[in-house]
């Protein structure tokens, strides 16, 4: 699918209803605070990238949006519910509608890949096998592993790795698909598929999508709308173009690839560390001692 | 002062990880027992493939040791029997000691090293790969997918095992009835069944039983436990290994001091 017809095809569904709402939200692990009041909505239909640096607390997101770490305070509503404050059955129902591609794929090992596109299928319906297999087929063709159901995850590349777990987040027809770094450990060639892989299924499923990441090539592709975050903040939100165009200094440093201050004070020490400081009448010295 | 305090926080920590392990217990326990009556099936397939693992698999090694462990306790009591011309009861103390005591204990233990250790690698390194995660995210409870085909397994092969190495230790024993105390094989077998009443075998099994609960309890904690990177899950000997064992006995030595006490 050409890449303009794509970009052109962007926002066209969006609807001003969001699909995931989040006000105010703070997570901590034990006295230490994650995320300091994160608030910013993502419409249905809409590919909301968040950016943020390594510990910035981008992944901590995440995992509050599905359900696995718990928020201190505040609110996260996913599809019209407030998931801080509901009952593990009542996550259990939202979680059937949403589909997470994890960084490791996080495939079973123990099972094939057929099995664990299938797996959610036999868990949450009352599907007849041959109904599943046609199904589960369907899901590995939609992300070009047709043939590949009887392979063991072990066999497959990282890139199929990662198609293959996002055919399984794919299962149950998800209303918002989540990706935590889809493109982490990937050549640039096999990222570029996979980003291909969330424009197509975008374009095709109309779907909403989260997607956590910190290579700003793949996020200036898939994105809609960006979310900058920084040391548990949001610094910045916006559309792809905005954030292009903010002159907000630390979305400039992120953007620009600039080294923290302290980082390049320290490459200036380490630099005259290793400059060379035999003396003069030394052979080879340059007698900077 | 400080001492005092630090028994404490032992204490503390030792009763609030008994707790952790009766939750996770008490949880497989539902998906056993209840959850099929609320339609949520018991998963019969993992549960019987766990059940090869745990059981089946873990013959040969268990049939070899506890024939040993039959006679060399055949070869201890008759020393000392001999000396009252008391042979013949040979039988009887290798009987009543497999049965009560040493067939499930030894069980246990083999099944600790089998078993035990093994569901903590594979939780352990599903923790690690976020395979747990992804569970929990397609709404799948892990307890239900993971640890209760585990518990279905174990309380039901722990009991089995448990017979079959009281038998084959008897036959150990039965051995050296042959070759050194004048038995026939059909003779010490005999003597061997008088000398066991049904409630030698029950209380065996229900500790066995109990011994099933609390290796999968400690092996899946730890391995819902484990903590981030691969190096976690490697770590030897596991902490479940040194858990089941101590909890193992323990469990032994109370259910004994209550058979004891009820008259058993």
């Amino acid at each position: 699918m050409a890449r303009e017809e794509l970009e052109m095809d962007r926002s066209d569904d969006s609807s001003s209803e969001p699909m995931v709402s989040l006000r105010d939200l703070h997570v901590a692990y034990g006295d230490r605070e994650i995320l300091h009041g994160i608030s910013f909505d993502v419409k249905r239909g809409e590919t909301m990238v968040i950016l943020g640096g390594s510990g910035s607390g981008k992944s901590t997101l995440l995992r509050t949006l599905v359900g696995l770490e718990q928020a201190s305070s505040g609110e996260v509503w996913i599809r019209g519910k407030n998931i801080a404050d509901i009952s593990q059955d009542e996550m259990d129902e939202i979680r059937k509608h949403i589909g997470m591609s994890f960084q490791g794929s996080a495939l079973f090992g123990s099972m094939t890949v057929g099995d664990n596109v299938a797996l959610p299928l036999r868990e949450h319906t009352k599907l007849e096998d041959s109904t599943i297999e046609i199904m589960l087929r369907l899901k590995l063709e939609q992300v070009g592993l047709a043939g590949f159901e009887y392979y063991m995850p072990s066999q497959l590349s990282g890139g199929m790795m990662k198609r293959a777990a996002v055919a399984r987040a794919m299962a149950m027809d998800p209303e918002i698909l989540f990706f935590d770094e889809p493109s982490a450990g990937l050549d640039p060639i096999i990222a570029a598929g996979i980003d291909q892989l969330i424009l197509e299924l975008k374009k095709a499923f109309r779907m909403t999508i989260v997607v956590v990441t910190h290579e700003l090539a793949s996020a200036f592709l898939i994105a809609d709308r960006m979310v900058l975050i920084d040391k548990g903040n949001v610094v910045a939100i916006g559309t792809v173009d905005e954030m292009r165009k903010s002159t907000q200094p630390r979305v400039r440093q992120f953007l620009d690839r600039v080294a923290e201050p302290e980082v390049a004070r320290e490459l200036d020490y380490l630099q005259m560390l290793t400059e060379d400081r035999r003396p003069a009448d030394m052979p080879g010295g340059k007698g900077r001692a | 002062m400080e001492l005092v305090s630090q028994i404490g926080g032992g204490v503390t920590n030792g009763l609030a990880y008994v707790g952790s392990l009766a939750t996770l217990a008490g949880r497989a326990a539902w998906y056993t027992f209840v959850a099929p009556f609320r339609g949520r099936p018991l998963r019969l397939t993992r549960a019987f493939s766990q059940a090869m693992d745990c059981g089946v698999r873990a013959l040969p090694i268990l049939s070899l040791i506890t024939f040993f462990f039959g006679l060399i306790l055949a070869l201890q009591s008759a020393y000392e029997l001999r000396k009252f011309g008391a042979i013949d009861l040979v039988a009887t103390a290798v009987a009543v000691s497999m049965t009560r005591e040493l067939g499930p204990l030894i069980t246990a233990i083999i099944v600790i090293g089998r078993s035990g250790s093994a569901f903590a690698a594979e939780i352990g390194t599903m923790k690690v790969t976020e395979e747990i995660d992804a569970l929990e995210t397609m709404a799948i409870s892990p307890v239900s997918f993971l640890v209760a085909p585990k518990f279905v397994a174990m309380i039901v092969m722990l009991p089995c095992l448990t017979i079959w190495a009281n038998t084959m230790g008897i036959l150990g024993g039965g051995v050296f009835g042959v070759l050194q105390a004048d038995f026939t094989i059909g003779r010490y077998v005999r003597a061997s069944m008088d000398a066991l009443i049904l409630r030698d075998l029950i209380t065996g099994l229900i500790k066995s039983v109990m011994f099933g609960m609390t290796i999968t309890a400690v092996g899946c904690l730890e391995g819902l436990n484990t903590g981030a990177g691969a190096e976690q899950v490697g770590k030897w000997p596991p902490p479940a290994v040194g858990w089941s064992f101590f909890l193992v006995v323990l469990g032994d030595l109370v259910f004994t001091m209550l058979f004891f006490f009820l008259g058993g």
